[in-house]
């Protein structure tokens, strides 16, 4: 039983390995410019950083779920010092040169522990929601898995590294609806951080507060629960203008430019913009493999990590996106059944909350190119080039196929 | 519990939707971007990798009216930059400066055009050295951006020879790109300056070209041919009346020392033949920027060499003009080409309280009106005009058109100056009512006083005189040509004036001029010069053969002292073309 584990579920290795090739055959591609630069050669070390992951992820699926949830306290404990290290010795590199998000020893960058502090957390909230006997049904019940998220979402966002915290966020809301927490005390949950978005119109957040009173008024929680959910949002509509101006310029800028592409075409814009002159005259069919004028001339910026899917669409037209995103589905359509039959409640979070890490992932990087999200500087699983995040991926697809092969072999136990 | 199989089948359903709904939001975005606004994005991504690069025409070629060429072009380069900002462009030309050497003007010219025009690549050179160009292109990749490309640079073979008519070309300045006239010229472009370059500038200039360079976000050039080059095209030629060996042979006798002017013409077209200003300047030198040097050398000249002393410099006429007052007496039927005057000449002539001379001290004697004009006797004259009175002289001086433009086609000819009608007003105007007296007349009445006429417009009158009373608008360009009735007087006035001018030659102020086998007729003057009363002006205008003209010929000497000296130059301009004539007949002939 044990030695089939990868083969017994044959389309998770296999959709996988195909988004993989897909991902380095694009990283390829990204450095066939013509001003050469070090990108010509990355694809290598992405090979070299895919057999690396395989390898890890057979090891994992080699192990048991239990000694999953046995250790991942020492996991989430060990990320967590990580990112305080990195606090004190994180150095900037690549795409993210201005925030800390790199560990490195003796000149030699060995990873982003940010990479490592998601699958962390994802296991870390899998073991104490799947030990409540009854998902908690007040906001106070929350506060443990709150916790669990917030110490290393604020770890990360000390980088600044705010796609990651974004990543973070998802995980956790997705982890406790899979948990059974009821919908309105998720948007209650959430109410402080939609109000802050919010804030920036006075009338969309009046209206959004009206709502907020409606749902507190129909769920009648807590009196106390009521007041502090009232108050948070209060404070975070009034906090919201305050802190915008402690954002740095660069933030501020590319969130205005997300709700305004045109403001500043020369400046913070011309990566949306690039992007999507890249996407959009690929048109159906693309220009042709490593042929993308916009990427061979260096228009499209980061086109070997955080902008590699519009090479895919200049390239490879809407039909290489369409396989892309295909893939993409089958892919997280495929964990979500996995999740589903599970043989046990920490599995099946386990499952799930990797699959929201992968979706969040995708929409986020995939929406900022088409311009349907801002810029934040978030990696695509599988395609973006970065060691790191190509072995969490595989790290990812290890504990898929254990949690997998596990629940097949439990058959009696949560099966579909 | 919340893990019951039924509760995750159900949240395992929402999550599939919201998974396959996102990811579909996702493709219809995808497919609006990429199927639906295709075309928008395609044309933007071009804009970004192309650039185009206009490729500079060439002018039109000037012929002679023999198909000699006046004016073409010869292979050359420029030397221009895509610069993103004026930083970029400052320290390119820094960099270049290293290599070769660039003046600070050159530098100034350059972040000049870029700020007139930032679409089109800024010119750094507009006529590169060879030296530059191969210094560069072994440099290439150091310089991202640059474009060196081939830039047709005019030429004029007989450079000096022709400045006077040709003009010359250069680029076009900020006060020029201002004009409607020069509407769609960009900054950095070449343009006729003066002469015909400058008249038929609409004409010469070809149409520019475009060639499309595949650039990346830098600005670098990393293609040459990204798309099918659209080529220059050089306009048709233009054939002008010119006789370009005449031209050459007019400025050979100039040479480095004469300083004045000439205008040689065909008397019934108004065909120009030849116009010669001197001392010339070197037209080929101010292609691609003139040097600061040479610049100053013709600014500095005191001979003044960019000033068109055929159509643009006024002299008093003198004795030539003579002709004009005889002819308003013929045709008031004051005088007959036999008449004689009152008073003989005895050298001078009383008139009020003042005395007029004679040029000829010793005087002439009794002389009839044909051998007045021949030993060009100023006391018949100022008697004729005083027959003729003021009123009538002026009018009829302006009648032959001593006021006017012939209308050459060159820029900025001069009007002649001449008073206007009614002469009292005129007169009074400038002097003051008692400023002057009745003796004005006598100073009109033989070219002297206030008049004073360019070269072209003495030459053009006497066409009129060679074909009996048609004045021909000069014409250097091929065209149609248009002639105007100035005076009308029978066949045996005007053949009676013709023998008197070709007396001039024949035994007159001319005599030491005459030809063998050409009869010349024309008439010197010897006009006094307000800068320098020692020193005349010296003037010739007539026209051969005598008998059935060919050609008219001005010739104007500044201090030239005396007629006779022009007309000596007119005479072998004359013979030089007339000669070559017969011996091109006999040769077709035989």
């Amino acid at each position: 039983m044990r030695s089939s584990r990868i083969a017994s579920d044959w389309p998770l290795p296999v959709l996988a390995l195909a988004l993989t090739a897909f991902g380095i055959t694009m990283v390829y591609s990204a450095g066939q410019t013509d001003v050469p630069t070090f990108v010509g050669g990355i694809w290598r070390n992405q090979s070299v950083w895919f057999l690396l992951g395989v390898c890890v992820a057979y090891a994992i699926s080699r192990t048991s779920v239990r000694l999953l949830e046995w250790g991942s306290v020492w996991v989430y404990i060990g990320a967590c010092v990580l990112l305080l290290l990195l606090i004190f010795i994180g150095k900037g590199a690549g795409t993210a040169a201005s925030t800390k998000s790199w560990l490195a020893i003796g000149g030699i960058r060995l990873g982003q522990p940010s990479e490592l502090a998601k699958i962390a957390v994802v296991l870390m909230l899998a073991r104490v929601l799947s030990v409540q006997r009854v998902a908690p049904t007040s906001l106070f019940g929350l506060w443990r898995p709150a916790a669990i998220t917030l110490v290393p979402w604020l770890l990360i966002m000390a980088q600044p590294d705010l796609g990651t915290g974004i990543v973070f966020i998802g995980v956790f809301f997705a982890m406790l609806f899979w948990s059974g927490v009821s919908w309105p005390l998720l948007v209650m949950a959430a109410s402080p951080g939609i109000s802050l978005v919010l804030a920036f119109s006075t009338g969309v957040w009046g209206a959004w507060f009206f709502l907020l009173a409606a749902l507190l008024y129909w769920q009648k929680p807590a009196w106390l629960e009521s007041t502090v959910i009232v108050g948070a949002n209060l404070v975070m509509g009034v906090v919201a203008p305050v802190l915008w101006d402690g954002l740095s310029a660069y933030q501020q800028n590319r969130l205005l430019v997300f709700l305004d592409p045109s403001s500043d075409p020369r400046g913070s814009a011309y990566h949306v913009i690039q992007s999507q002159v890249a996407i959009g005259s690929g048109g159906f069919f693309g220009k042709g493999f490593t042929l993308g004028s916009q990427k061979r001339l260096a228009f499209l910026p980061e086109q070997h990590t955080d902008f590699i899917f519009p090479v895919i669409g200049e390239e490879l037209g809407f039909l290489g996106v369409a396989l892309a995103l295909g893939l993409f589905a089958m892919l997280l359509l495929r964990t979500v059944s996995i999740a589903a039959r599970s043989s046990t409640p920490f599995a099946s979070l386990v499952a799930f909350g990797l699959t929201a890490a992968w979706f969040t992932h995708i929409v986020v990087n995939i929406g900022m190119t088409v311009g349907l999200m801002p810029i934040t500087g978030i990696p695509l699983p599988f395609f973006s080039y970065g060691g790191s995040f190509m072995l969490a991926c595989w790290m990812s697809v290890g504990i898929l196929a254990l949690i997998s092969a596990e629940g097949r072999g439990k058959a009696d136990a949560l099966v579909i | 519990m919340s893990f019951h199989p039924n509760e995750v089948q159900r949240r395992a359903r929402v999550a599939s939707a919201l998974i396959f709904g996102g990811l579909l939001l996702l493709l219809g975005t995808f497919f609006r971007t990429q199927v639906l606004q295709r075309a928008r994005y395609v044309l933007a991504s071009e804009e970004n990798r192309l650039r185009e690069i206009p490729l500079p025409a060439p002018r039109g070629v000037i012929y002679d009216r023999t198909g000699k060429v006046i004016a073409d072009n010869l292979p050359g380069y420029s030397i221009s930059l895509l610069a993103r900002n004026e930083d970029t462009l400052r320290v390119t030309m820094r960099r270049i400066g290293q290599l070769v050497t660039v003046t600070p003007e050159q530098v100034g010219a350059a972040m000049r055009r870029y700020r007139r025009d930032r679409t089109r690549p800024t010119v750094l050179f507009g006529d590169a050295s060879f030296e530059l160009v191969s210094t560069l292109e072994e440099q290439r990749v150091d310089f991202p951006g640059l474009i060196i490309q081939s830039a047709p640079k005019r030429h004029y073979p007989d450079g000096p020879a022709v400045s006077a008519l040709v003009g010359y070309t250069g680029e076009i300045s900020d006060a020029e790109l201002g004009l409607d006239q020069f509407g769609d010229y960009k900054a950095g472009q070449q343009v006729g300056k003066d002469g015909i370059e400058r008249q038929y500038e609409s004409r010469l200039r070809g149409r520019e070209g475009v060639r499309f360079v595949e650039v990346d976000a830098r600005g670098r050039v990393v293609r040459e041919n990204a798309r099918e080059d659209l080529l220059p095209e050089a306009p048709a030629p233009l054939y002008t009346n010119i006789d370009l060996d005449l031209q050459r042979f007019v400025a050979g006798i100039f040479g480095d020392s004469l300083i004045g002017a000439v205008v040689a013409m065909e008397p019934h077209s108004g065909e120009v033949l030849a116009l010669h200003s001197a001392p010339t300047f070197d037209p080929n030198r101010f292609i691609g920027g003139i040097p600061q040097s040479y610049w100053d050398q013709l600014q500095s000249d005191p001979r003044r060499p960019l000033y068109n002393k055929a159509i643009k410099g006024t002299y008093p006429p003198g004795s030539i003009w003579k002709l004009q007052t005889a002819i308003i007496a013929m045709e008031a039927g004051l005088v007959a080409i036999d008449d004689r005057m009152p008073a003989p000449c005895t050298g001078s002539f009383q008139y009020g309280n003042r005395v007029y001379r004679c040029w000829d001290h010793e005087g002439h004697g009794d002389l009839t009106l044909a051998e007045a004009i021949e030993h060009s006797c100023d006391v018949y004259f100022y008697q004729l005009g005083l027959k003729i009175g003021l009123n009538r002289l002026v009018a009829g001086g302006i009648r032959l058109g001593s006021r006017d433009r012939t209308g050459i086609d060159l820029p900025a000819e001069n009007r002649s100056l001449f008073p206007s009608d009614p002469p009292k007003k005129y007169y009074d105007e400038r002097f003051g009512p008692r400023g002057w007296s009745n003796g004005v007349t006598l100073n009109i009445s033989i070219g002297q006083g206030e008049n004073s006429q360019t070269v072209v417009n003495m030459a053009r009158f006497y066409t009129a005189l060679a074909t009996g009373g048609m004045s021909a608008r000069p014409e250097i360009v091929r065209g149609q040509s248009e002639r105007k009735q100035v005076f009308d007087l029978s066949a045996g006035q005007v053949r009676s004036l013709q023998e008197a001018l070709a007396n001039v030659v024949g035994r007159g102020t001319a005599a030491g001029s005459r030809l063998e086998g050409i009869a010349v007729a024309g008439k010197t003057g010897t006009a006094q010069n307000a800068q320098d009363v020692k020193r005349d002006h010296a003037w010739f205008v007539g026209y051969a053969p005598a008998d059935d003209p060919k050609i008219v010929v001005a010739v104007m000497l500044e201090f030239g002292l005396h007629g006779s000296r022009a007309a000596r130059i007119a005479t072998r301009i004359m013979e030089h073309q007339l000669k070559q004539k017969v011996v091109l007949l006999s040769e077709t002939e035989g």
